[in-house]
């Protein structure tokens, strides 16, 4: 199988860049080993924030299914339940599909593959009840089944606090939230809301263990200092079922590194990110990236991304040349006004760092 | 538990009931609901035992990327029972180590 340009991962940055490109003339084959597209909007049943031409006010899912709805108009050819393992000299991509294996051969590859959660470890962590908050936020929104009756949550980014809220609407009971920083991490509205439905929020604490023999009955928590050390003593049990960890996101880049792409490490985009110009450009010529993989950030800026990677490889391509570069400079500023603000001044800085040492 | 109702997604979407076996117990499960959503809606929490220490191991990340979840499906072991829909009959048993058969 051929394509002009391979996207894989079909969550708001994947089908943002396929769009752009089959819209300037690209023949693309977009890839994801889900069954269903959107990434993680399709869980994601809250209200988004940022501003309205990144359609703020519509739900996680609502976005996802415009986006799916405008990729079907264009007909792009898109492949569910397919897993790209590798990726192999001069751009040729493994798949794993329901029927077995298959070879991809693109002339441009977008990597949209997103993040995946991060964990700590502390004694009994392995038990099951303990799940990331993501995995728990699946469960309830996607597959309608509770992951337990009593929660405790870990972490208190917006992550932490959106899925405290919706695990509230789902039925269950937040028994506390604990941040080890001494401030809450995410948006103010969000936390707001889950303290008023009187969920407390323990700010310099953290999880010490898990109790339980087969699962988990019960979880100790722990004031720690500014250092994070744990203070001993401080000590406080609840009976809970179930610990969520909401500790941040890591780019999902093993395609990356496979494909030879150079790396930075940038901890206020979640670790080690693919090197790319301000196209989006990665280090090997003609294989991009974009949203998660590129720094942890949120699915405006995603969209944004996915907008000018695909933009940006039609144009490679020959195709739209003169509208690419308007459209492209529109975007940029776009995403300039995202990363605004208190949150977004600190990864705009990061972003930053990475484009001085890209190429070009 | 089941997620009845919901404020914002509403009435739980009607599907096909079907009948699985789980360690030889019949439990009822949603046709082409991941086994795993099933096995919980259940109460049934610990799906596999480690190779060497037999330590209890459950759902951890729901989207078929740690491992922690699989079991032994239609005698076939190391099945991710967080990404596989269930079929109708479907014998799931909680893996021991490898799932070796003994
Ligand atoms: C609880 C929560 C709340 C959030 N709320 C907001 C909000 O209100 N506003 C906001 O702007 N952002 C929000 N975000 C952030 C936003 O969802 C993410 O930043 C965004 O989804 C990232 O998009 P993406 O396309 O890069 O990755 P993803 O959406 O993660 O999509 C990646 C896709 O790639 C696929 N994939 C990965 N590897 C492979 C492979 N090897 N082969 C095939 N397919 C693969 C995956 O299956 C997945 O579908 C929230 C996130 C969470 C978790
Ligand atoms: S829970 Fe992680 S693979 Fe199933």
């Amino acid at each position: 199988m051929d394509a002009e340009v391979a996207v894989v991962g079909a969550g708001p940055a994947g089908l943002s860049a396929s769009i752009e490109a089959a819209r300037l003339g690209a023949k693309i084959v977009l890839i994801d080993e889900n069954g269903k597209p959107g990434g993680q909007l399709f869980k994601q049943i809250h209200k988004f924030f940022g501003s309205m031409e990144h359609l703020a006010g519509l739900r996680g899912y609502d976005i996802g299914n415009k986006l799916w709805q405008r990729a079907m108009e264009l007909k792009i050819n898109v492949m569910l339940n397919t897993t790209v393992f590798g990726i192999f000299g001069d751009k040729t991509l493994g798949l794993l599909t329901t029927m077995g294996s298959e070879i991809l051969r693109a002339q441009r590859i977008i990597l949209a593959t997103g993040g995946s959660e991060n964990t700590i470890a502390f004694p009994g962590w392995t038990l099951p009840g303990v799940m990331g908050a993501g995995a728990a936020q699946t469960l309830i929104n996607v597959h309608r089944v509770l992951p337990g009756k009593r929660i405790l949550m870990v972490g208190s980014g917006n992550v932490g606090l959106i899925v405290s809220y919706q695990l509230l609407q789902a039925g269950a009971e937040v028994v506390a939230l604990v941040e080890a920083a001494p401030k809450i991490g995410g948006y103010r509205v969000h936390a707001a809301k889950i303290q008023r439905a009187g969920v407390p929020i323990m700010v310099s604490h953290t999880v010490k263990r898990a109790h339980g023999r087969d699962y988990v009955e019960a979880a100790t928590i722990v004031r720690v200092d500014d250092d994070l050390k744990m203070i001993p003593g401080t000590e406080k049990t609840f009976d809970v079922d179930t610990i969520c960890l909401a500790v941040g996101l890591t780019p999902l880049s093993e395609l990356a590194w496979m494909s030879g792409c150079k790396f930075i490490f940038v901890p206020t985009l979640g670790g080690h990110v693919p090197i790319h110009n301000e196209d989006l450009e990665t280090t090997v010529e003609g294989i991009y990236v974009a949203g998660d993989i590129a720094g942890i950030e949120e699915a405006s800026i995603a969209m944004e991304e996915g907008r000018l990677a695909g933009i940006a490889a039609a144009e490679s391509l020959g195709y739209a040349r003169e509208e690419a570069t308007k459209l492209k400079k529109e975007i940029k500023e776009r995403v300039q006004q995202l990363r605004r603000g208190p949150f977004g001044e600190d990864r705009y800085l990061a972003k930053q760092r990475i484009m001085k040492v890209a190429p070009r | 538990m089941r997620i009845k109702s919901h404020p914002i997604l509403g009435d739980i979407p009607k599907r096909k009931l079907v009948k699985i076996e789980v360690d030889g117990r019949t439990i009822e499960a949603f046709e082409g609901e991941p086994i795993a959503a099933a096995l919980l809606a259940a109460g049934i929490k610990v799906f596999r035992r480690t190779v060497k220490r037999r330590e209890p191991r459950g759902l951890f990340c729901t989207i078929g990327q740690c491992t922690d979840c699989m079991m032994t499906v239609n005698g076939m072991p190391n099945v991710r029972t967080c990404i596989t829909p269930v079929e109708e009959g479907m014998e799931i048993s909680t893996q021991i180590g490898r799932g070796e058969r003994s």
